[in-house]
């Protein structure tokens, strides 16, 4: 496996998950680019805590606010800290996540599927009796 | 407290059956130790295979492993056709507690320890060839999946004579694996065994991941990849997705065994039934990750002994991706019967009935395949039309009991055991055989003995089917699994013919042994000349056999399917090869001692871990990263292997090729 | 596939049909990738596993989650403020590890080591604060034996921190590396793997606090 300069064919190519195509003067430009993800992951965390508290939130749509955010601030990392875009050169480390995604999605969904509706129809004996009255 | 819960009570002094097979199992591995140290092959086997990262040497070596270890997991299956054949109103042989772990050791050993490093052996070895390139992804980390996998099988023979087996089947089920109802080290065996293994192979599927995807010749896009690389790419996508799954369940029962966590305990809160959850979602994977190589070898057999590109090629490709997602999808079907009612039962039903459609696509798909071609029987063949029978009628009663009502009445019986060796022996371990007769000459430069192939293919095939038909019967006989005594007479017959066809299994194996003897003692009579023995149809077949060390002297440059067929074509049509290519420098990885060193400290972790000996097992944990941070110390991580000495190897094959390709076209 | 190939036509997602309109590597045209490309999406592909692993003890503290066996309960348990200032640290370090990488694409060892030293420090608080919280527990009779619940917590949060341990012990051998060996190829592909480690490590540090602490507080 020999090393071939990576910019043979511009637009083409994949990039390594986590490369950040910096070309010679991109330092400040990559700074740049951490310290606005760290203002927004930052923001957004405090604004979980914030919700978390009670504040500001109507209590039962706290779960799906809380999520939400988590959802953005992982989209934050992805996207400042690890450099995955939409350009052709990230599609197969796009697939790749989504793959993970996936597999994530159906293992969660499934057991809580499964495990919740065990408990419904077998339930403990501490459930049996706190469900009389 | 040196020792940890190691005393000599470990050693099976007053068992004469564990005593007798731990004494034959040391005197073969010393046998072969001492043979190889007295006649010097030492350094040879230390240079040439220890420490190679060559994927060719690492193919070969997991197979070799699944080899022997199909001999012990088969001894095992004979010990419980003869214990059940024997025990009608009687005790048999075997304690029941000894039978326990027969049946245990047994499944764990030939999932684990023969299945898998047989398909993972075959994609290592055929993958890199069919790419056109050199090595797989990761070379070093090839070599240290096949030594973490050969620590498992270490540690799984070492229960034998120090120590017992898990008791609980080849899956531990809490709460019998919990530490209050199984207190010995049986489980414990099973826990670190599989743990350290499975970072093997975990390793491996990403390695050949990230291969498949990330590493094939020039112009070889997706859709001229060969069959049996779609088929591995899903294989090992589900190895990367499931094993974590598996890795995170044992480590939970090793938490609740170990550090008093509740998991899965009775009390406290655990709650035994997530076990089952989670390792069938690991499960149900696993299975597929197993089966789905051996569909990509029948396909690749059956196009090259039928004469024919393989029928409807994107209908196979899109059937196996499918496959790959489904088969995440139906894990329940392992445990209708737990009680999570008619919902999930329903839905985790209904999937499963429909796994089974690309499947039928791909069954269709060969036999068009096979249709209009000029068919030679050798036993590939025999082997691939074995497996298009046995595997329909194990893949029907699979769908039969993806019924819930009907899995009501079968869970657990001998139907659901004829079921699933029905398609892992006539699916998995008949594809195995296929692509172990197929690559055989290409790994080592001749062919195996044909009659004796169609031999144990014959002994085999009838053999399962004397073994396993009437397990079927049995289950519908009310008879339910991993029983070590009965008194149903009515059984009876049915476990008598189920022995007859275990012997009949035993003498395919023994047809098998002798192929491979009688071969190694006819080898120039069976040599492969050219590095085509079959008229072969992908890239592994135009190397030379064995293929050098860098495999292609130049890579291939691929313009459309099947492109050595294409070459073959060019070069007939021609009436000689093409001119002589400029041979350049090669660079290729360099061997290390990292695999082996990695698992002799992994094998130091697991036996301490089992028998408490804390020192031991930190002692461990320290070697193993001091090994990794000297493997990442290391300066001079290639070699070049000089342009004279490719072009030198390069002509030796040449020359053959320019001889066969001046005959008329064989076949 | 040389520079004096004519040009062809730019289709970078591959919509016209040609199979062989796109040139590039590690698509399959123009032959293996480079040898970083591989590293990278091997490591990629490697953290994907892991987080399907840690999705699996997730799937069980989602399950044990209320077996609390008579004992306390999340909103006994924690300590939302600590939290806090373990997310803090995490963030900062994430952001220093790309500070890091920065300096690394600019070949600048002085800038590279402070930033992974303020990684280090940063990383370390985290993990001090979480043992603190576990020997806390602990001592207070509230350890992982105690019930489902906090054995499912134990072992989820724990997990999480021994990765971060681990994260810890590389990024000193990456600091070791680059000292004896200068930003040699194959360093600057650890260094790449390291920092997708470090920030998948907050990844999932995002899940954990939203879904263990802030999801188990809340009423």
């Amino acid at each position: 496996m020999t090393e071939v300069h990576p910019h043979e064919h511009p637009g083409y190519g994949d990039s390594a998950p986590g490369d950040e195509k910096l070309d010679g003067s991109g330092v400040a430009q990559g700074i740049g680019g951490y310290l606005l993800g760290l203002a927004l992951a930052g923001g957004l965390t405090a604004a979980s805590f914030y919700f978390a508290a009670g504040h500001f939130l109507w209590g039962p749509g706290m779960p799906s606010a809380l999520i939400a955010l988590a959802v953005a601030q992982m989209g934050v990392h992805l996207v400042f800290f690890l450099h995955i875009t939409t350009g052709p050169e990230s599609t197969n480390n796009v697939l790749a996540l989504a793959f993970g995604v996936l597999i994530v999605f159906l293992l969660l969904a499934g057991t809580i599927f499964i495990m919740s509706s065990l408990s419904h129809t077998m339930p403990t004996m501490d459930q049996i009796m706190s469900m009389q009255r | 407290m040196l020792l940890g819960k190691l005393n000599w009570d470990a050693l099976p002094l007053h068992e004469p059956i564990p005593l007798a097979a731990s004494g034959m199992m040391i005197a073969g591995i010393l046998g072969v130790v001492l043979l190889v140290l007295l006649k010097g092959w030492a350094p040879y086997v230390w240079r040439e295979w220890i420490t190679s990262v060559d994927h060719k040497r690492i193919g070969i070596m997991y197979c070799l492993l699944a080899l022997v270890m199909l001999l012990r997991g088969f001894t095992d299956a004979i010990m419980m056709r003869s214990q059940q054949a024997l025990a009608f109103h009687s005790a048999g042989y075997l304690p029941p507690d000894h039978y326990d772990q027969v049946f245990s050791a047994h499944g764990t050993i030939m999932i684990f320890f023969v299945a898998m490093p047989f398909v993972i052996g075959l994609m290592n070895f055929v993958l890199p060839l069919q790419l056109g390139v050199r090595d797989v992804a990761f070379p070093t980390l090839n070599s240290v999946s096949f030594w973490l996998t050969a620590v498992g099988v270490l540690l799984t023979n070492i229960s034998l004579f120090v120590g017992e087996f898990a008791r609980t089947g080849w899956l531990p089920y809490p709460p019998l694996s919990e530490l209050r109802y199984s207190p010995g080290v049986g489980v414990d065996y099973w826990l670190w065994a599989l743990q350290i293994s499975g970072v093997g192979t975990l390793m491996s599927g990403i390695n050949l991941v990230v291969t498949i995807l990330k590493m094939r010749a020039p112009g070889m896009t997706y859709l001229r990849m060969p069959m049996f690389c779609w088929t591995a790419l899903a294989s090992n996508l589900l190895i990367v997705a499931a094993f974590p799954i598996l890795t995170a369940t044992s480590a939970m029962l090793i938490m609740d065994r170990y550090l008093g966590f509740h998991f899965f305990t009775n009390e406290a809160g655990g709650n035994v039934m997530m076990f089952m959850n989670l390792i069938w979602a690991w499960g149900h994977p696993e299975v597929y990750i197993l089966i789905l190589p051996a569909f990509g070898i029948f396909s690749e057999v059956i196009s090259t002994f039928s004469g024919k590109p393989l029928f409807g090629y994107r209908s196979m490709v899109m059937a196996t991706m499918c496959i790959c997602i489904l088969a995440f999808m139906v894990w329940l079907h392992h445990f209708f019967t737990m009680g999570a009612g008619g919902n999930v039962n329903a839905f985790f039903g209904i999937m499963t009935m429909i796994i089974a459609i690309p499947t039928g696509v791909k069954v269709y798909n060969w036999l068009f395949t096979f249709y209009g071609g000029r068919i030679r029987f050798t036993s590939p063949v025999l082997w691939s039309i074995g497996f298009m029978v046995t595997f329909v009628i194990g893949g029907m009663t699979g769908v039969l009991m993806a019924v819930p009502p009907a899995d009501f009445v079968l869970h657990n019986s001998l139907f659901l055991i004829a079921h699933f060796h029905n398609v892992i022996i006539g699916g998995v371990l008949f594809g195995a055989f296929a692509g172990y007769t197929y690559w055989f000459p290409k790994a080592f430069g001749f062919r195996l003995h044909e009659g004796w192939g169609k031999a144990a293919f014959w002994f085999w095939l009838v053999g399962f089917y004397v073994a396993f038909m009437p397990l079927y019967v049995l289950g519908f006989l009310g008879m339910t699994r991993r029983m070590q005594h009965y008194d149903v007479a009515e059984w009876r017959p049915w476990l008598l013919a189920a022995a007859a066809g275990a012997g009949l299994i035993a003498l395919g194996i023994g047809c098998q042994v002798a192929q491979l003897v009688v071969s190694i003692r006819h080898r120039r009579k069976l040599a492969d000349q050219t590095g085509d023995p079959w008229d072969g149809r992908s890239l592994e077949w135009a190397t030379a056999s064995p293929p050098p060390a860098f495999n292609f002297a130049l890579m291939p440059d691929v313009s459309g399917e099947e492109p050595y067929w294409a070459m073959k074509d060019a070069a007939f049509a021609r009436g000689g090869l093409t001119d002589e290519p400029k041979y350049e420098a090669i660079e290729m990885p360099r061997n290390t001692a990292t695999g082996v060193v990695t698992a002799f400290f992994a094998t130091a972790v697991g036996f301490a871990m089992i028998w408490h000996i804390w020192w031991m097992a930190l002692f461990g944990i320290a070697g193993a990263f001091a090994t990794f941070v000297a493997f990442a110390w290391r300066d001079r991580s290639e070699f070049e292997v000089p342009a004279a000495e490719v072009a030198a190897i390069d002509r030796l094959n040449r020359t053959a090729r320019a001889a066969a390709v001046a005959r008329p076209r064989a076949f | 596939m040389t520079a004096a190939d004519p040009p062809v036509p730019f289709d970078p997602y591959h919509v016209g049909r040609g199979q062989d309109s796109d040139p590039s590597r590690g698509h399959g045209a123009g032959g293996p990738a480079s040898k970083r490309v591989i590293v990278a999406y091997g490591f990629w592909i490697f953290l994907l596993s892991d987080i399907v692993m840690f999705s699996a003890f997730f799937a069980g503290y989602a399950v044990l989650s209320g077996n609390t066996a008579g004992g306390p309960g999340a909103r006994q348990l924690f300590d939302l403020h600590n939290v806090a200032i373990e997310t803090a640290c995490l963030l900062l370090s994430s952001f220093s590890c790309g500070m890091a990488a920065v300096a690394t694409e600019a070949r600048n060892k002085a800038a590279f080591y402070l930033m992974m030293a303020v990684t280090f420090v940063l990383g370390a608080a985290f993990i001090t604060l979480e043992v603190r919280e576990f020997a806390a527990l602990i001592a207070q009779g509230d350890g992982p034996s105690r019930s489902a619940f906090l054995s499912a917590f134990f072992a989820l949060v724990g997990c999480h921190g021994a990765h971060v341990s681990v994260g810890l012990l590389w990024l000193l051998t990456m600091m070791a590396q680059v000292f004896a060996k200068g930003f040699r190829p194959e360093i600057l592909r650890r260094i790449l793997c390291f920092s997708l480690f470090w920030h998948a490590l907050d990844i999932i540090w995002v899940a954990v606090f939203t879904v263990v602490y802030l999801l188990g507080v809340h009423p």
